[in-house]
């Protein structure tokens, strides 16, 4: 498959429409704190985008699907519209909109270039401010319409909120089908709204752990061979769909995750039932030993500047999270907060470790900051685990298994603690891994 | 909620399940006919498979989060060791298994754990090391398949698959 880094090109911003002048004097005001105790979504209307067929209309639901799920914007139903929009690069009649309390407004136009690429114009206004807040095009090719429509969200949420979207992401991830004593696992990998899903094998091993690459097309994750050998941690590359096995020892090899520079894969590996943490160099297939003991040490993650790792282990007992340096020194524990805590996960803004809980018969959610202080639990249920972090580190997607359900589907939920959204998948679903923003 | 009332208390009925569900490709003599599920203690041939699951017990239980032998499993194990020492022929894989009740990558290194203990256990008594491999499954293949706590105990075990393949 083509890159499509390539065939995506982020042009220029436009330049302000023609505006009066006393409505472009206006300091632009219209911004969500996103770290308000309580968030009032922000009023939008996002009208379809100008084009000579389906298309507006689809990105214009795609961009209002994104903002609405992110839980601080409140689209406005289209029926409530005054203006119609017949040209997206004139000002709008701001009254039209802020009596119907439209803070944000989109505009935009789609149209296919002589070459047959798409063309994807957009505006913000501030309604109330009367004035344009962003302006920009963007040209890819027709199969990748459906990005074109998150980065214009990216960019509205950017612009809005003051932090790095999330919507241009995929989420890759174990689709569970088959009955319960006999259930298939295979990796599938979906848009972060669940739109194009494909998987990324044909299910006849049990494949569990994936997690993205920071600077490649790469899944690193791990599998039981067919061949009924040892489990192993393999390397992916999406595109290609060729793996290769890293494990390399007579254990098994597990619980796999890249380092922020991608050119590491740490994991545990297992010898009689002693699991111990490992840095594989992916450049020279080089294995260091990053702990000792009889303890089980897994489920680690590095700090974002690569200096530190988290990680779960039981050495005291029960299972316990703690921190490390990057070359195994200096082992502390973090977690105090009663109960067993593990799949620590590092913040991509290195500001918090999100973990999974177990106390009093429920799993657990939460965040706390590196050093253990902050302890705060986002969701409580009965069997839910395995966070991943968005790219902008605000909202995290966990898998959790209802009573009675009979298997496990994927959420999101803001780092709030609120606005739980459950992702679509086509079976059960399990181990999600966010991808970084796509370039 | 569904439950398998039948398959769940029925302890020969776990067994045969656990082994067509577990041991296809691992154990070429495992029962998998309608026929076996009828087979009583009596009429297994001595030294087959169906004989070793029935009479000796294929599979012994743990406690939450622990890896330690408890009595009831070193009986069975005993048993284990000594039907194996008259059938020298077996390799086995002692697969090492845990509850829902944890996470899937600890529960993934507590199987490899409660694996190992077993085997320790078993060469212990008598059964030479290169018979013998290990793997665990963590909760990825439970054999209780309620939501029930108590189902959970049946899924913390580990199983003494013949045929395997010997390391």
């Amino acid at each position: 498959m083509k890159s499509i880094l390539k065939s995506l090109i982020v042009a220029l911003a436009i330049a302000g429409a023609a505006l009066p002048a006393m409505m472009t004097s206006a300091r632009a005001q219209l911004e969500i704190d996103v770290n308000k105790g309580t968030i009032e979504p922000l009023p939008i209307a996002v009208t379809d985008f100008l084009s000579g067929n389906a298309l507006g209309a689809e990105i214009t639901g795609i961009i209002t699907a994104d903002l609405k799920r992110s839980g601080l914007f409140a689209p406005i139903d289209r029926a409530a519209f005054i203006e119609k929009i017949s040209n997206p690069d004139a000002a709008p009649r701001f009254e039209d909109w802020k009596v119907i309390n439209a803070q944000a407004l989109v505009t935009g136009r789609v149209t296919e270039e002589a070459d047959g690429r798409l063309r994807a114009e957009f505006r913000l206004w501030d309604t109330f401010g009367g004035q344009q807040l962003a302006g920009e095009q963007f040209f890819a090719t027709k199969s990748n319409s459906r990005r074109v429509a998150h980065i214009i969200a990216d960019s509205i949420y950017e612009r809005l909120t003051g932090e790095k979207g999330y919507f241009d992401t995929r989420i890759v991830f174990v689709d569970e089908s088959g009955p319960r004593n006999a259930r298939k696992k295979r990796l599938a990998i979906m848009d972060q709204d669940g739109a194009n899903l494909r998987y990324l094998s044909d299910g006849r091993e049990i494949e569990l752990t994936p997690r993205f690459s920071p600077i490649r097309q790469e899944i690193t994750y791990m599998s039981y061979p067919t061949s009924g050998a040892q489990p192993s941690v393999y390397l992916l590359q999406i595109e290609t769909g060729q793996r290769e096995a890293l494990g390399g020892s007579s254990g098994m090899s597990f619980s796999p995750r890249f380092s922020p520079d991608g050119q590491r894969v740490i994991l545990s590996l297992e010898n009689s039932g002693v699991s111990n943490l490992f840095t594989m160099d992916l450049r020279n297939r080089q294995m260091t030993r990053l702990t000792t003991g009889n303890a089980i040490d897994t489920s680690p993650s590095y700090s974002p500047d690569g200096s530190q790792i988290v990680f779960t282990s039981d050495r005291a007992g029960s299972e316990q999270i703690y921190v490390m340096g990057a070359d195994g020194s200096n082992p502390n524990r973090i977690s105090f907060g009663g109960g067993k805590y593990s799949t620590p996960v590092w913040s991509p803004r290195g500001d918090l470790v999100a973990f999974t809980k177990q106390t009093g018969g429920e799993f657990q959610i939460g965040v706390m900051r590196p050093d253990g202080s902050g302890e705060r639990i986002l969701s409580t249920g009965n069997l839910q685990e395995g966070p991943t972090w968005a790219p902008n580190g605000r909202v995290i997607m966990f898998f959790r298994q209802e009573p009675g359900s009979g298997g496990p589907k994927l959420f999101s939920i803001d780092l709030t603690g609120r606005n739980e959204q459950q992702i679509p998948t086509p079976n059960f679903a399990s181990d999600p891994a966010w991808s970084p923003l796509r370039e | 909620m569904r439950r398998i009332a039948a398959f769940t208390t029925n302890p020969i009925a776990i067994a045969m399940i656990a082994m067509l569900a577990i041991s296809g490709c691992a154990s070429k003599k495992a029962p998998n006919s309608a026929a076996d599920l009828g087979l009583n203690a009596n009429n297994a041939t001595p030294g087959s498979s169906q004989d070793f699951t029935l009479n000796v017990g294929d599979r012994i239980f743990f406690d939450t989060d622990s890896s330690v032998i408890r009595a009831d499993a070193q009986q069975t194990l005993a048993k284990q060791a000594q039907w194996l020492n008259r059938y020298p022929n077996y390799k086995i894989t002692v697969e090492g298994h845990a509850d829902e009740r944890g996470t899937r990558e600890y529960n993934i290194a507590l199987g490899a754990r409660r694996a190992a203990a077993t085997r320790d256990y078993l060469a212990a008594q008598g059964v030479p090391a290169s018979r013998m491999r290990t793997i665990s499954y963590g909760k990825e293949k439970p054999v209780a398949l309620c939501d029930d706590i108590s189902c959970q105990t049946q899924n913390r075990r580990a199983v003494t698959v013949l045929g395997g393949q010997g390391s």
